[in-house]
């Protein structure tokens, strides 16, 4: 197997704050009833905590995000996601469910810095609310950056992380690292 | 003449001067000077030419409500048209010209329209254009378009860059005087989180002027005071620069923010466009005052009585050595008073009303000012600016009765609340008739999702007229907005005296009786020399909606939109009407309040960021190997991989014949991927697809058709089976999410309750077509588990496993008739393997192909295209696609709409391939011709071209189309007369043009 190489390769940006290429990340979308007591089970099992409506439990390297109703987005080590896949299929065979390695159809950038200018830095291009009571650490913003869609989430105070489809990678890494540009602060959060 | 006065001036900075030039000539004004202030310090009156007679204009007012010095400033990259001298702060090196002037400010050639003013009436446009009609284009429009206007459209890219900003809040306050600073402190008071902006660059708005005594202090202290109390609040935020452009629904206002136009030189973006959702608006915007209608009213040096007011007191400009008043109100006496304390001569204050009992009145007498009630002026003269006052009678018909000498006039004709932003959102009005004006009617709010008021009116802006009423209105208004949020007010109503005033007369007209020279001459619209006898004559010519009479006259239409005329002439038009303005009503006020450049509205949406292009993992190899790029939905795609040298058709022709011959190479991977899993899944399917899908076996393809539920075919692909209960739906590039969004809304409306789950993996997978004769070959070469032999992965099977090192899955499907694997791989392994299959391709001459290639490539096929050979009113019979539509299945989409009769009439244009008799390339999307003219008298037609290209397989032109009973007609010539007057001729064959018997592709 070669190296994969995400869409920005490595790219990194210093303005007001960091913004940088997280590399490749594991992701497998979970679709299923998230209030059976299987998928709660199924998550337990493989050390995986389920968050509650609108958050996010773990972190990059093993992490879950609530993306609606009915679908997950598991977070792990890029090379072990085939393995998790399998696990919690076989975990989920008796409901109705759906499990799939999603790893490579995303672009995943850490932002970090003053945690006032990375939200700043979003309210450039996303109509979410990025008040801090609004957007805590780790609840979760399935929204649009400029004219993609894009979620994120504030993984700590002063740290947060960006996802988009890994075709338009490079456009959300301009416009982010455009949005951080000295000079251009706010002072509102 | 206008001067600059030896001492005062609230905003200026003596100490810091500043050097500008006005076209081209040197000035020189001080710091915290508008562009306008600046100019009146040095006496220049004149700051612009009128839009239509070109008469020379002044500036009249001291804010956003500027009809006449509008200016270009800067140059080249960052020029920018109509900007309003009066909001433009004055910045060293300031660059600024007069518009619509020819060939200069003081000469100008176009004034000759002034003489001829009676041939330009109101409805000039409409009239004018009735006839001759070839005079439209050739004669009237460049003539107009030439004398007419205002600022020139900049002709160079922007230099500049902009940015939007969202933010979430709970009250938001537009305007930042006493109201708008008192009801920001009670609301954040409260508790409540406050966002509170100003359009200009100071805190105080009028009262910084118009004086009174708050809480025992000074304005300009108590102003002081509360913004320090305001900015150590932690929830509370203040913007000046920052105007309220818009409110809207839901609470959602825009706000745009100047950062640099007063430093241009300073980092960061020029304009902010603020995206704001608050769950409470308070717009404390104030009022304008309103001009009065008498002849010679646009002479430069009449001026609005507070604009003068503002520019003594602010900028320590005296706009006039002489100034006469001329009011039907209390207020502008306060601008008499000042005059005279600033040590300048008032000859007389003309008060329209007949008996004033007013104290500023009585203050003004014993200061020593004539007052002369009752009184109007019949008309101002002056060669280009103010030099006579002809006073008269208000109740007359204009016989003058005394003569003042003057440079300047001061009118008022009473203040219009600003309810532009309390109006956006559908707030209503009521008119006042002690006031005679229009103020928010606060039982008819804008209203919010749940029934709620969400847009508040205070101060002036909510028709307080006194500081003691606007204070009061204005905290009361906070507290309210605050209280609706849950918020309990914490603080008190700031103590004023009150003020007595003496009604404002109602005058829109003066004098009352003006003869219809006069008339003529007393301008309503300065911007867009609108006068008050345009509006008459519309009105004598039939308009009566406020709306109508608008667009006839052209009133409230220029880029000030009517923040001093509308009404002034909607008060014309009731009474020509003979109706109550009230029933007359106002135009629509729309955002936003004044211009926004459309840089800011761009945001970041310029230059490389104007809007996302899709990329493939193997974007930058294409790149770099020549590709000629087609935008296809968002994505870019290779039209054709261009050598040094070659052109782009040759190229192309290189890719067919190479494929054919050999091997090509395709990035497919912007095909449309979706995972459709669960125990319903093949019945979900089967109603989708037009074909049986569930019947698939594990480790098959089968290409299926999808139609809407009109019957129309909307996108088609290959969908393999992966296992007992999971598909995988190849969609069409441009289709991929809006079949999934299609899929969604059938399961989450109509089917919610089928076991059914989908998943776009559209992006998890870089997806490359090895098609030729010499596909398996090169697959071979690269070893791995993948076994591609005939036998193991036949045609229409799919497979796993790994060429080289890296995991596959490989389908065996063909959209060019050739032997070709179209083989996925996860997306971050994309260019890996295509850089495998370039090195292991390259003895077998392997060839990359762009999409036109393919087209070809599969027109040769017969195969259609979506959106080709579709164009949502073509159904799959129409395409000989039957053997695609089951006929087992009880129903699927589209299923009983291609049973109605317009659906199967035998008369529909059908696919059938149509071949040049001389071998030429047919013009896309070229009409066959039939017999007879239709009922508009046009040729008709029986069929068109749906795709054609120059085949290099068969060394002709070969297209398909469209035509009526097609496959019935085999041999037949058609008549294709081209755009040019050519025709062409080409016979009806079998869409089939290549191997038609598939041994190519199933080897």
């Amino acid at each position: 197997m070669s190296d994969g190489v995400t869409s920005v390769s490595g790219a990194v940006f210093e303005g007001r704050i960091l913004v940088e290429d997280a590399g490749l990340v594991g992701m497998i979308t979970l679709r299923a009833d998230l209030g059976h007591s299987f998928v709660k089970k199924a998550l337990k099992a493989v050390k995986l905590a389920m968050p509650e409506d609108g958050f996010s439990t773990g972190g990059l390297d093993a992490g879950v995000l609530w993306m609606s109703p009915d679908e997950l987005l598991i977070l792990c080590a890029y090379q072990d996601a085939d393995a998790l896949v399998e696990k919690l299929t076989k975990a989920l065979k008796d409901v109705h469910a759906l499990v799939v390695n999603v790893s490579d159809a995303r672009t995943v950038l850490r932002l970090s810095g003053e945690g006032a200018a990375i939200r700043e830095t979003l309210a450039k291009l996303s109509p979410a609310d990025l008040r801090v009571n609004a957007l805590p650490t780790g609840r979760v913003r399935r929204t649009r950056l400029a004219q993609v869609a894009a979620a994120f989430w504030f993984t700590g105070e002063d740290e947060a992380v960006v996802v988009a489809f890994r075709s338009v990678g490079d456009y959300v890494f301009r416009l982010v690292s455009t949005a951080a540009e000295e000079g251009s602060g706010v002072g509102y959060f | 003449m206008s001067h600059r006065l030896s001492k005062g001036g609230l905003l200026i900075d003596r100490s810091q001067p500043v050097s500008f030039t006005f076209n081209g000539k040197p000035f020189r004004g001080f710091q915290g000077d508008t562009l306008a202030s600046a100019l009146l310090g040095q006496d220049q009156m004149l700051m612009g030419r009128s839009f239509k007679y070109h008469r020379p204009r002044g500036v009249v007012a001291s804010g956003a409500e500027e009809p006449n010095a509008l200016m270009g400033l800067g140059e080249a990259k960052t020029f920018e048209p109509n900007a309003r001298a009066t909001t433009t702060e004055l910045f060293e090196g300031l660059k600024a010209q007069s518009q619509n002037h020819w060939p200069s400010l003081n000469f100008d050639i176009g004034a000759v329209n002034a003489k001829l003013s009676k041939f330009l009436p109101a409805g000039f446009y409409y009239k004018m254009f009735l006839w001759p009609r070839s005079f439209w284009k050739h004669v009237y429009e460049p003539i107009i378009r030439e004398s007419a206007g205002l600022g020139k459209a900049p002709r160079h890219r922007d230099a500049d860059h902009y940015e939007h900003f969202n933010v979430t809040t709970d009250v938001l306050v537009i305007g930042g005087g006493i109201a708008g600073l008192a009801a920001a402190h009670a609301a954040a008071k409260s508790g409540a989180q406050v966002l509170l902006v100003e359009q200009s660059s100071y805190w105080g708005g009028r009262a910084l002027v118009d004086g009174g005594k708050i809480d025992g202090r000074e304005p300009t202290d108590w102003v002081h005071d509360t913004v320090m109390d305001l900015l150590a609040m932690p929830n509370v935020d203040l913007i000046q620069r920052c105007m309220g452009a818009g409110v809207y629904d839901h609470g959602y206002a825009l706000l745009n923010e100047r950062l640099t136009d007063h430093e241009p030189k300073s980092d960061g973006p020029r304009h902010r466009l603020w995206r704001v959702r608050a769950a409470q608006i308070v717009t404390a915007t104030g009022a304008i005052e309103r001009p009065l209608s008498f002849a010679g009213n646009d002479l430069p040096g009449v001026m609005l009585a507070s604009a003068v007011r503002d520019y003594v007191e602010n900028f320590a400009v005296a706009p006039g050595q002489r100034t006469v008043v001329v009011t039907n109100n209390d207020d502008a006496y306060r601008t008499a008073l000042m005059l005279k304390a600033a040590g300048l001569d008032v000859p007389a204050v003309l008060d329209a009303r007949e008996d004033v009992d007013a104290p500023l009145a009585e203050e003004a007498i014993a200061a020593g000012i004539r007052v002369m009630t009752g009184h109007g002026i019949a008309s101002v003269t002056g060669k280009g600016r103010v030099q006579v006052v002809q006073a008269c009678k208000q109740d007359s018909d204009g016989s003058v009765t005394k003569a003042i000498e003057a440079d300047c006039v001061a009118m008022s004709g009473g203040w219009s609340p600003v309810v532009h932003l309390w109006s956006h959102a559908g707030g209503k009005l009521v008119w006042d008739d002690n006031d005679a004006h229009f103020r928010p009617d606060s039982d008819r709010a804008p209203k919010g999702a749940a029934g709620e008021d969400f847009v508040r009116a205070a101060g002036t802006a909510n028709g307080a007229m006194t500081t003691r009423e606007t204070l009061i209105d204005a905290h009361r208004t906070g507290v309210a907005a605050a209280r609706a949020l849950g918020y309990e007010s914490a603080t008190d109503v700031p103590e004023v005296d009150p003020e007595i005033r003496h009604p404002t007369a109602a005058i829109w007209l003066m004098p009352e009786a003006a003869p219809y020279a006069k008339r003529a001459k007393s301008w309503l619209d300065f911007q867009n020399d609108v006068k008050v006898s345009d509006v008459e004559l519309a009105a004598q010519e039939g308009y009566e909606s406020v709306e109508h009479t608008k667009r006839y006259t052209t009133l409230g239409m220029a880029t000030d939109q009517g923040k001093l005329s509308n009404i002034n002439g909607l008060a014309v038009l009731s009474k020509e009407l003979g109706v109550p303005i009230p029933s007359v009503g106002t135009t629509t006020f729309r955002p936003p309040y004044t211009p926004i450049t459309l840089g800011a509205i761009a945001g970041e949406a310029q230059g490389d960021l104007f809007q996302p292009v899709r990329k493939t993992p193997m974007h930058d190899w294409h790149d770099a190997n020549g590709a000629h790029w087609e935008p296809v939905g968002q994505w870019r795609r290779p039209y054709a991989f261009v050598k040094p040298g070659e052109k782009v058709h040759d190229a192309v022709m290189r890719e067919v014949n190479a494929t054919r011959k050999g091997v090509g190479l395709l990035d497919a991977s912007t095909l449309g991927k979706l995972i459709v899993k669960g125990p319903d899944a093949g019945k979900f399917l089967d109603m989708l697809y037009t074909n049986m899908m569930s019947t698939l076996k594990p480790g098959r393809c089968r290409y299926g058709l999808m139609c809407s539920e009109n019957g129309f075919l909307s996108d088609d692909g290959v969908v393999a089976r992966l296992d007992e209960d999971t598909w995988l739906c190849h969609t069409t590039s441009g289709g991929a999410d809006h079949i999934h969004g299609v899929m969604e809304e059938w399961l989450q409306t109509e089917w919610w309750d089928w076991k059914v789950y989908v998943a776009n993996v559209t992006e998890q997978y870089a997806q490359i077509g090895v098609v030729g004769p010499k596909a398996r070959e090169v697959l071979e070469t690269l070893g791995g588990t993948l076994d591609v032999s005939k036998e193991a992965l036949p045609f229409m099977g799919w497979a796993t496993g790994t060429l080289g090192d890296i995991s596959v899955r490989a389908f065996r499907i063909s959209f060019s008739g050739e032997l070709s694997y179209e083989i996925a791989v996860p997306a971050s392994q994309g260019q890996a393997l295509w850089d495998k299959l370039v090195e292991a391709g390259r003895d077998h001459g392997i060839t990359p192909y762009g999409t036109e290639a393919l087209h070809i490539m599969r027109a040769e096929k017969g195969f259609i295209m979506i959106g080709d050979e579709t164009d949502g009113t073509v159904i799959p019979q129409d395409l000989g696609l039957h053997w695609a539509i089951s006929k087992k299945k009880d129903d699927f989409l589209g299923k009983r709409a291609q049973e109605r009769d317009h659906m199967t009439d035998p008369l529909r244009w059908k696919l059938v391939g149509l071949e040049t008799v001389d071998g030429s390339v047919l013009p896309d999307g070229a009409y066959a011709v039939a017999e007879g003219l239709n009922a508009n008298g046009q040729r008709k037609t029986q069929g068109r071209v749906t795709s054609s290209y120059h085949s290099p397989t068969l060394g002709r032109g070969i297209a398909m189309g469209l035509v009526e009973r097609g496959p019935d007609r085999m041999g037949e010539v058609l008549l294709f007369p081209d755009l040019n007057g050519a025709s062409f001729e080409a016979k009806i064959v079998d869409p089939v043009f290549y191997d038609p018997d598939g041994e190519k592709q199933n080897v």
